[in-house]
């Protein structure tokens, strides 16, 4: 009984790994119809900024989080200007380009930090957990919950609160009317890459919290990383939430009672099944420039 | 997995790009052992999920092959490696090789570290006649003729860890192992010594490789209260179990776990906060202090920096080359069936100590430690089997292991 309670705070903290993982790609896949496989390499940028920063200063770890931001941000608006604008409207094309980008990056870092896994030193603050009521909660998986929350908070806020969030979200209903509006629709597309490859930096720094720093990282969550997006509704901010919450909850009991291979399986029927009665996801955006 | 078949077949596609950054070809031409020339081939995974173990066992051997060189070579002649990427996929290991043996042609063959890549080279080597070096501990149960095991089997490493935590009066066992043919034969042999001498296994779990989001499973350990954790994860995923593990608040005090692929590499990864205390069975530590191993160390520190630690599988890698050369010294010939017949009974004054071939299975005798990971990253040696154990890789002589072969 102890651990099926166990289980809840469990389900919640993958959930936040989801949602961290997946809200850049909410933006670049969602909002602009780009499956970016290279958004796991983006996470990996952000998991090394960490590793770079980590001992120049005592709070380097928060530091990491803001500068993996400019990191990741600027790689993907390098990515978005040099070579995706010139394949938008072929998502095909864009796939087997991002695929190599990956390929790319991922020996890039093997090249430049060695192929063996990194460690990244947790900050003393995060280290242990909490007892709470029978159920033990680690820290740094509280720390992966808050940091999920403040992004989504952010994000929903940018884009109500703000003239260029309103502007992006123009853009993706309708590219032409917005264009003829005079939004500067291709700045609007450059920045949207900029914030989506800015949280898969920020979710890398959370990363290294539970997970192993190396050149494959980015490949051990791209996957689940579209999952969520895909099951959320595409460019839906809270069918994201919705299904990082719901998978990580399937994820959690299913893996209790059967075990972690299993458990994959059944999730991958659960999402196959929902998107036989749902094709378009949770929550569909109305309008008409989506692919 | 979906993804994984199509992001192996992408890869594919794109190998010939990758491989002008991922590895170092040799000019070709020529046979074996022409003129004042010894080709060999060193096969192992420089890219993928594998190349983070895998590349520096490729790192040792060819520090052996320098040395070898640097002493005048084998039979006179200077030993070339011929360096190809398995590229962490099993097919693409197979195609190497016979890519080796037929057009390189390589005197022999070091490589592989999984067993999956071990099993897809093996009809290659058999088929060819051609002799390959395995260097990595495995799940036994295996003995081809074609194929030289420098690496512990099951008797060597799995069955000693067993006795000491038997010894050390561990009741209640639970078994954690990535999803692959490794684990679940180590696990099957586990199962029959557990039956045979009253311990309990209290749960048996798998998780895909690259998985990391152990929570859950952690979850189960600290809900089953075991003595002690047997841990045959492989990869990356050790990292994530041992940070989740310490976030539980599970401590080696309490529930020690005993790992079989975690090295001086892997810990540096792992974090050695995160992994300290706990208790992994090998061969060879990089503090094993025989005067083989300071030279090993020394050399390879200076070839490659000052921050590089040696492993098992690296020393076994190290060793397959200079027992190789001694049993082509003896041979007088790089011809393979000559070479195994020489092989049986060559002795070198390895890092680990003392190592020989054994004629009858092409494995070594090896000594069996359990060793103590330390809070600086290294590993400190606290139970040695009293000498090398002969290898059994189908356990015979263990009358429990009756059923499994």
């Amino acid at each position: 009984m102890g651990a099926l309670v166990n289980q809840l705070p469990i389900g919640l903290s993958i959930a936040a790994v989801l949602l961290l993982i997946a809200l850049g790609l909410t933006f670049t896949f969602g909002q602009m119809g780009v499956i970016n496989m290279a958004h796991g390499e983006f996470i990996m940028a952000g998991a090394y900024t960490a590793y770079l920063l980590q001992g120049l200063t005592s709070q380097s770890f928060l530091i990491a989080l803001p500068v993996a931001f400019a990191v990741a941000g600027l790689m993907g608006l390098l990515l978005e200007w040099s070579l995706i604008r010139r394949f938008y409207g072929r998502p095909l094309d864009t796939l087997l380009l991002t695929w190599g980008v990956s390929l790319v990056l991922q020996q890039l870092a093997r090249d430049v930090f060695g192929a063996p896994n990194v460690q990244v030193t947790a900050p003393g603050w995060l280290v242990g957990g909490v007892d709470l009521l029978g159920v033990r909660l680690p820290y740094n998986r509280m720390f992966i919950v808050v940091l999920a929350v403040v992004c989504v908070v952010g994000v929903w806020l940018y884009l109500t609160r703000l003239p260029a969030g309103r502007r992006m979200r123009a853009v993706v209903q309708d590219r032409e009317l917005a264009a003829y509006s005079g939004i500067a629709t291709g700045r609007v597309d450059r920045f949207t890459f900029l914030l989506g490859s800015g949280l898969a930096g920020v979710a890398g720094v959370a990363l290294t919290l539970v997970g192993p720093v190396g050149p494959g990282l980015g490949t051990f969550y791209i996957v689940d990383a579209f999952l969520v997006v895909v099951a959320g509704g595409l460019g839906q901010l809270r069918g994201a939430v919705l299904a990082a919450v719901a998978l990580g909850f399937l994820n959690s009991y299913l893996e209790f009672w059967t075990d972690a291979s299993l458990a994959k399986v059944l999730v991958f029927v659960a999402i196959i099944a929902f998107l036989q009665v749902r094709p378009q996801g949770m929550f569909v955006l109305k309008g008409r420039a989506l692919v | 997995m979906r993804s994984r078949t199509f992001s192996r077949g992408l890869l594919a596609l794109l190998l010939p790009a990758l491989l002008t950054t991922a590895c170092v070809e040799e000019p070709g031409g020529g046979a074996g052992a022409s003129g004042d020339e010894i080709k060999v081939g060193i096969l192992h995974s420089l890219s993928g999920t594998m190349a983070i173990s895998e590349v520096t066992v490729r790192d040792a051997e060819l520090l052996a092959i320098e040395e070898i060189n640097a002493k005048g070579g084998v039979l006179g002649k200077k030993v070339v490696p011929v360096t190809e990427d398995g590229a962490s996929d099993w097919p693409t290991f197979a195609e190497k090789a016979q890519k080796l043996i037929s057009q390189d042609k390589v005197a022999t063959v070091f490589g592989g570290w999984t067993s999956a890549s071990r099993k897809a080279m093996l009809p290659v080597f058999e088929r060819n006649k051609a002799l390959l070096w395995y260097p990595v501990q495995y799940e036994g149960l295996e003995s081809s003729p074609y194929i030289f095991y420098t690496g512990a089997t099951t008797n060597q490493q799995i069955v000693p860890a067993l006795d000491y935590l038997a010894a050390q009066g561990k009741k209640k066992m639970f078994l954690v192992g990535s999803d692959y043919v490794f684990p679940r034969t180590a696990n099957k042999i586990i199962k029959a010594y557990a039956a045979a001498k009253g311990i309990e296994i209290l749960g048996e779990e798998y998780t895909p490789l690259g998985h990391t989001e152990y929570s859950t499973l952690v979850n189960k350990i600290a809900d089953a209260k075991p003595d002690a954790v047997f841990n045959t994860l492989n990869g990356d995923s050790n990292v994530a179990f041992f940070k989740q593990l310490r976030g539980s608040g599970i401590t080696p005090q309490t529930t020690p776990v005993v790992s079989v692929s975690v090295a001086e590499e892997e810990v540096k990864g792992i974090g050695p906060e995160n992994v300290a205390g706990h208790l992994v069975a090998w061969n060879y530590y990089q503090t094993t202090t025989t005067p083989a191993n300071d030279a090993f160390v020394k050399a390879f520190k200076a070839k490659y920096g000052a921050d590089k630690v040696t492993s098992d599988p690296m020393e076994a890698g190290y060793n397959a080359v200079h027992l190789w050369a001694a049993a082509v010294a003896k041979a007088g010939t790089t011809e393979v069936e000559a070479v195994k017949k020489a092989a049986g009974g060559i002795t070198i004054d390895a890092p680990e100590g003392t190592t020989t071939i054994d004629g009858d299975n092409q494995h070594v005798a090896k000594t069996a430690r359990i060793g103590l990971v330390q809070a600086d990253g290294q590993i400190k040696e606290v139970w040695s089997s009293p000498g090398p154990i002969k290898p059994d890789p189908y356990l015979k002589g263990y009358d429990w292991a009756g059923g499994l072969s």
